[in-house]
């Protein structure tokens, strides 16, 4: 019975993460490339798949067993049942994180960022830290409700690092909008004349976080941040995917950006310095001053 | 292993510190003529150069393909050089051999400006030999034998390779490593550009796992690449002649005491 639960308990979009592997269900992609939709009764040739079958783990699959024995064990009848056996972490409420939906399409942005890149970098780099960051917490929960403090702590690292990737790459997907919706329309109202009182002028800001981003080692995020105490912009870089909120409790992130060499290479290759002076042509100003208004409001 | 291109005479040991803050030179006699050293000699200096891996751009196919290879060597190894040539050009540390310089720049865990290059330089030439084209199955005899003792078999070993790399999070190597005081060899993986000489640590094999190493042929999927690593590219010719050569500094064998 437990092994059952086990696999009723695992969160839907895990089933349709896998489900790629299996032969005769590929997912198929709906004419808007930025949403996929899991068709389990739709077969064809292979050759017609997308090439990166990977679907997007769709909080919207409709489960109803699972959804009935969550029901039920909500209710705890489950847990009586079994005994006394403690129910997994999924069918205890465990908070599980799902991959945001783009809000524009991958080929969007071109030609500031490549649609290939924008398509690998959502379904699979953060897919990836989305399943890692759910299984962390799944097994943080097991650790906690067994005592195990050793356990808890080994686990911070992955915690950090796959819940600091969801977290930036949903702010950075927030960050970035198409030319023809106005991307890269400079900021206006309170962000514009903070900016310009912070660092000079836009343009110094934009020299200053390239001129960053460029100098980190390795892989990272440069931030356009806020502190929401001394209400001052500063500009802040983190490594790997450690997220702003590890420089300061203070500091909110207006504005992200992807430096790791995933968000770029298929298309700059090593010059990371052209893929930093393009991006801002993409650049959602709009989103960071709405953010901005609504942390100093 | 790794000399400046041009001949530099020796450079005589400077001590690790600013220019500007070392001692002035000794006061000369007034009136004393001073003989001025040749413009053009003193002018030689000698920096260090984009070696070339030891076979074809196109002979790792496919498992890492010509164009990976020619970017990964011929412009990030490249930029490396340029950028620690740079600042030789201006930095006290000039005239070490790479390997010391590794080993100052890293100035206890504090790395200084020149580190990151000096170290990606080495680490990129160690690991283009750490390769060969037809490479990959299995070690033999004596290295076989170290690998089985230390990791139990060559499976275990393999495994624990593939664990360090992938459990390895953003940018780095992973490396196999004799340790001086253990005298055994161990995985370990660094972050950056961080090279375990610093550590005092015997360097056997690197294998670079910046996603510039295998975005173009794998892309996101690390797990493919470090398992064809250790397939089909890692040079067990490379290994054998290094553990040779660690077997100088590092006594790996069982003390034979012999009977009266």
């Amino acid at each position: 019975v437990f092994l059952f639960l086990r696999q009723v308990s695992v969160p839907s979009h895990f089933r349709s993460f896998y489900s790629w592997a299996v032969p005769g269900r590929p997912p198929a992609q709906s004419a808007r490339s930025g949403s996929i939709i899991y068709q389990p009764h739709r077969t064809s040739p292979r050759h017609l798949d997308p090439p990166f079958p990977f679907p997007k783990p769709s909080p919207h699959t409709p489960n109803t067993l699972s959804m009935a024995l969550r029901t039920l064990a909500a209710k705890k009848t489950l847990g009586l049942a079994l005994g006394g056996a403690r129910p997994p972490a999924a069918a205890r409420g465990v908070a599980t994180f799902t991959l945001p939906d783009l809000p524009y399409d991958y080929g969007a942005l071109e030609p500031a960022v490549s649609g290939e890149i924008m398509r690998l970098h959502h379904q699979k780099h953060h897919a990836t830290y989305v399943a890692n960051y759910n299984k962390a917490l799944e097994q943080l929960d097991a650790a906690v409700s067994k005592g195990d403090a050793s356990a808890v702590v080994h686990l911070q690292s992955a915690i950090k690092f796959n819940g600091g990737g969801h977290v930036n790459h949903s702010i950075f997907w927030k960050n970035l909008k198409p030319i023809s919706e106005g991307g890269g329309e400079a900021p206006h109202g309170k962000l514009g004349w903070a900016i310009d009182e912070d660092f000079g002028s836009i343009e110094k800001l934009i020299k200053k976080m390239n001129a960053e981003g460029a100098a980190l080692q390795g892989s990272g995020w440069v931030w356009l941040a806020l502190d929401k105490e001394a209400k001052r912009l500063s500009v802040e870089t983190t490594p790997n995917q450690d997220p702003l909120v590890t420089k300061g409790s203070n500091l909110h992130p207006l504005l992200g950006i992807d430096v790791w060499e995933h968000a770029y290479y298929l298309q700059y290759k090593n010059v990371r310095p052209d893929y930093l002076t393009n991006i801002w042509k993409v650049v959602n100003w709009k989103y960071a001053g709405e953010e901005y208004e609504k942390v100093l409001a | 292993m790794l000399l400046p291109v041009r001949g530099l005479p020796a450079a005589p040991h400077r001590p690790l510190t600013h220019p500007h803050s070392s001692p002035a030179p000794p006061p000369s006699l007034l009136g004393a003529r001073r003989r001025r050293p040749s413009r053009r000699l003193s002018k030689v200096v000698s920096y260090y150069g984009l070696t070339t891996p030891p076979y074809k751009t196109d002979a790792l196919e496919p498992y890492m393909s010509r164009r990976a290879v020619e970017l990964h060597w011929g412009k990030h190894q490249q930029e490396y050089v340029d950028g620690l040539n740079r600042q030789l050009a201006i930095s006290p540390l000039y005239g070490h051999t790479l390997e010391d310089l590794i080993k100052e720049a890293y100035n206890n865990g504090n790395p200084l400006p020149e580190y990151n290059d000096a170290a990606e330089v080495w680490n990129h030439h160690f690991f283009w030999e750490s390769m060969q084209p037809e490479g990959g199955g299995s070690p033999e005899a004596g290295v076989l034998q170290q690998i089985e003792k230390d990791f139990g078999s060559f499976f275990n070993f393999r495994e624990e390779f593939m664990r360090s790399a992938l459990s390895l999070l953003g940018s780095g190597w992973v490396w196999l490593v004799l340790k001086r005081s253990e005298r055994k060899l161990e995985v370990v993986h660094t972050r950056n550009a961080i090279n375990p000489l610093a550590f005092g640590d015997i360097p056997i094999i690197s294998l670079d796992l910046w996603e510039h190493a295998y975005y173009l042929d794998y892309k996101d999927d690390r797990r493919t690449y470090v398992s064809n690593f250790l397939d089909h590219l890692v040079s067990w010719h490379t290994v054998t002649l290094r553990m040779m050569r660690a077997e100088a500094f590092v006594n790996l064998g069982e003390p034979t005491i012999p009977v009266a």
